[in-house]
């Protein structure tokens, strides 16, 4: 057993992956939560804000067919290059998902959740799905299971999903209205037929609405991803959002459409535009009075491993993993290492929020520097941050994401991420010849810092040029406090009064 | 009668649990239909299972080798503009 070589040393409570320092209003996202449904989400990464710093997921490629077409799915793409949703390098039968699980988390001790998310639909592969997470909650009855599903077979599985104690399911709800969904799925598979158009649309939407109802009737918690097709339904949304969350969904994730021609989906090819980072923003403020929204989405592939933000999927590929020997004892150790892991994550989040309850006064005197400026708040501001650590400790050319913050009296708050490797990295089999460094400053439109512990001479220039402010003065310094800095640099400098002058970036 | 898979299948399984006749087993490089046991699925549905719900244009074909799902007909992506893109992405 060669275990050296996937890594068995681990720092004791690593933050790698997002880099943030809190993600933004941590409180806020959980506020409104029972106590209940906290406890249940407080160390799964993609529900919980906090979470995502310490703890890890899997996605295991079990489910290979799917039951409906997406115009934003292509089932033929596979490309080791690209990060999004429904592509895999590696098919596993459920045996070899079990074992690659329990490598992962034998290797990764903050692993804590797997999750069937395709490449397919995991509830059209009932079978392959439910069989991998029967043989794990055998293993690794630590681990909490979950699935993401388009919801088509979702009322008839609720009942098996409930026996095998999965108490989180994702559903990916792009509309209630058929007339809007007929633009977004051209067919379904229903009673032994494919079934197209809005009558397709419709019986989709049912079965979803009614899938969620039943979770949420058995208490088993239901988060919703929306995919954001602007013209298509970007302000049907809203209502979305709202009609989710009166069903009981508990989170709502609103993602931005990935559209290319290379990746040869429908919208790819008919020229469907993706949403600007602020649309997306917008909207998800929008949806914001009416429900938990979620930002640190990163829209990962359906066989990530690792925190969010990072994926260890090449270190676990079968070759490797295949020849390891997980006997008992090996297995059992692994499991103690995630318990300890778990209990000092949970102390330390403790010691954390005993010390924000304690009086501060570092807050005091940024707030005297708030009010002191002729009582003027201020206009919100976003700044993108090339954070490492929840410090500002990424050099400029180095970042492969920025943290997006909107600073404002109240503080700095996280508002996305901007991935400046999103699709690939230029090379030949992908044919992107855009210049890295212009399309990195597109990325960042509607910044208006950009905030980096250093920043090489030519990248300064075109940013000044396309109307964003580089800033490497507060290299080291936490995320946070440097954005507040920075925001009340500006405050102080009287260019907080005007709106914002952003100038477009083509 | 009897249908049949070729290359551009991407083996993703969905129809492999729904043949009546247990005619579609896994191969390599894809999978295959046994001539012997389909039935186009005459007395069982309406229409060939395999064929509803394959997401692949072009990969099943009747005894004539034409397409069970032409080009165009699951995407809605017109056969032209899906030329047209992919000679655009060769020329970049």
């Amino acid at each position: 057993m060669d275990l050296a070589r996937i890594g068995l040393a681990v720092p004791p409570t690593p933050e790698r992956g997002c880099s943030a320092g809190s993600c933004g209003s941590t409180a806020g996202q959980m506020a409104g939560l029972s106590e209940e449904i906290r406890r249940k989400v407080e160390d799964h990464p993609c529900y919980s804000e906090q979470a995502h710093h310490h703890f890890a997921r899997m996605h295991a490629a079990v489910a290979p067919a799917c039951n409906i077409q997406c115009h934003y799915c292509n089932r033929k793409y596979d490309c080791a290059n690209e990060s999004r949703p429904g592509v895999v390098s590696e098919l596993l039968t459920p045996d070899q998902a079990v074992k690659k699980t329990l490598a992962v988390a034998a290797a990764i001790p903050q692993m804590s959740v797997l999750g069937i998310a395709g490449p397919g639909d995991p509830l059209a592969n009932p079978e392959r799905t439910f069989a991998t997470f029967r043989e794990l909650a055998q293993k690794a009855p630590d681990i909490k299971l979950c699935v993401s599903t388009n919801g088509l077979a979702l009322p008839e599985c609720v009942e098996e999903l409930a026996k095998h104690n999965i108490d989180h399911v994702t559903i990916t709800i792009n509309c209630v209205d058929p007339e809007v969904g007929a633009k977004i799925y051209p067919w379904v598979f229903w009673k032994g037929e494919r079934v197209r158009g809005i009558e397709a649309a419709r019986i989709l939407i049912e079965q979803q609405q009614k899938g969620l109802e039943m979770l949420v009737a058995r208490g088993i918690l239901v988060k919703v991803n929306s995919v954001m097709i602007p013209g298509v339904n970007d302000e049907h949304l809203k209502e979305v959002s709202k009609v989710v969350k009166a069903k009981g969904a508990f989170l709502h994730n609103v993602m931005p459409l990935i559209a290319e021609a290379e990746h040869g989906t429908f919208y790819g090819i008919m020229g469907q535009r993706s949403p600007s980072p602020a649309e997306l923003k917008n909207l998800q403020d929008a949806c914001e009075g009416d429900m938990n929204m979620m930002r640190h989405c990163r829209q990962c592939r359906a066989d990530a491993v690792g925190l969010l933000g990072e994926d260890r999927g090449a270190e676990f590929t079968l070759d490797k993993v295949e020849p390891m020997d997980l006997n008992d004892e090996f297995l059992a150790e692994a499991m103690a290492r995630r318990k300890a892991l778990r209990e000092q994550i949970a102390a330390e989040n403790e010691a954390r929020k005993a010390k924000a309850h304690a009086p501060q006064p570092a807050v005091v005197t940024m707030h005297r520097r708030t009010t002191t400026a002729d009582f003027h708040v201020g206009r919100p501001v976003l700044m993108a941050v090339a954070a490492k650590n929840g410090l500002v400790g990424e050099h400029f050319g180095h970042a492969r994401e920025f943290l997006v913050y909107e600073a404002t009296a109240a503080g700095a708050k996280l508002v996305g991420h901007r991935k400046t490797d999103l699709y690939c990295e230029g090379n030949a089999t992908c044919g992107d010849g855009e210049d890295v460094l212009a399309r990195t400053i597109k990325a960042l439109a509607g910044c208006e810092v950009v905030l980096c512990s250093r920043i090489g001479y030519d990248p300064w220039r075109d940013l000044e040029a396309a109307g964003i402010r580089p800033n490497g003065e507060h290299a080291m310094e936490p995320v946070e406090d440097a954005v507040m800095a920075v925001w009340h640099e500006m405050l102080a400098a009287g260019q907080l009064n005007a709106p914002a002058e952003v100038k477009r970036v083509a | 009668m009897s249908l049949e898979i070729v290359e551009s299948c991407v083996n993703c399984w969905a129809c492999e649990p729904l043949c009546p006749n247990k005619a579609i087993f896994e191969a390599k490089p894809h999978f295959l239909i046994d001539a012997d046991k389909c039935t186009e699925c005459l007395g069982d549905h309406a229409k060939p299972q395999c064929v509803e719900i394959c997401p692949i244009e072009g990969a099943i074909v009747n005894e004539l080798n034409e397409p069970m799902n032409p080009p165009g007909s699951l995407t809605g992506i017109p056969p032209q503009r899906w030329a047209a893109a992919r000679r655009e992405i060769a020329a970049r």
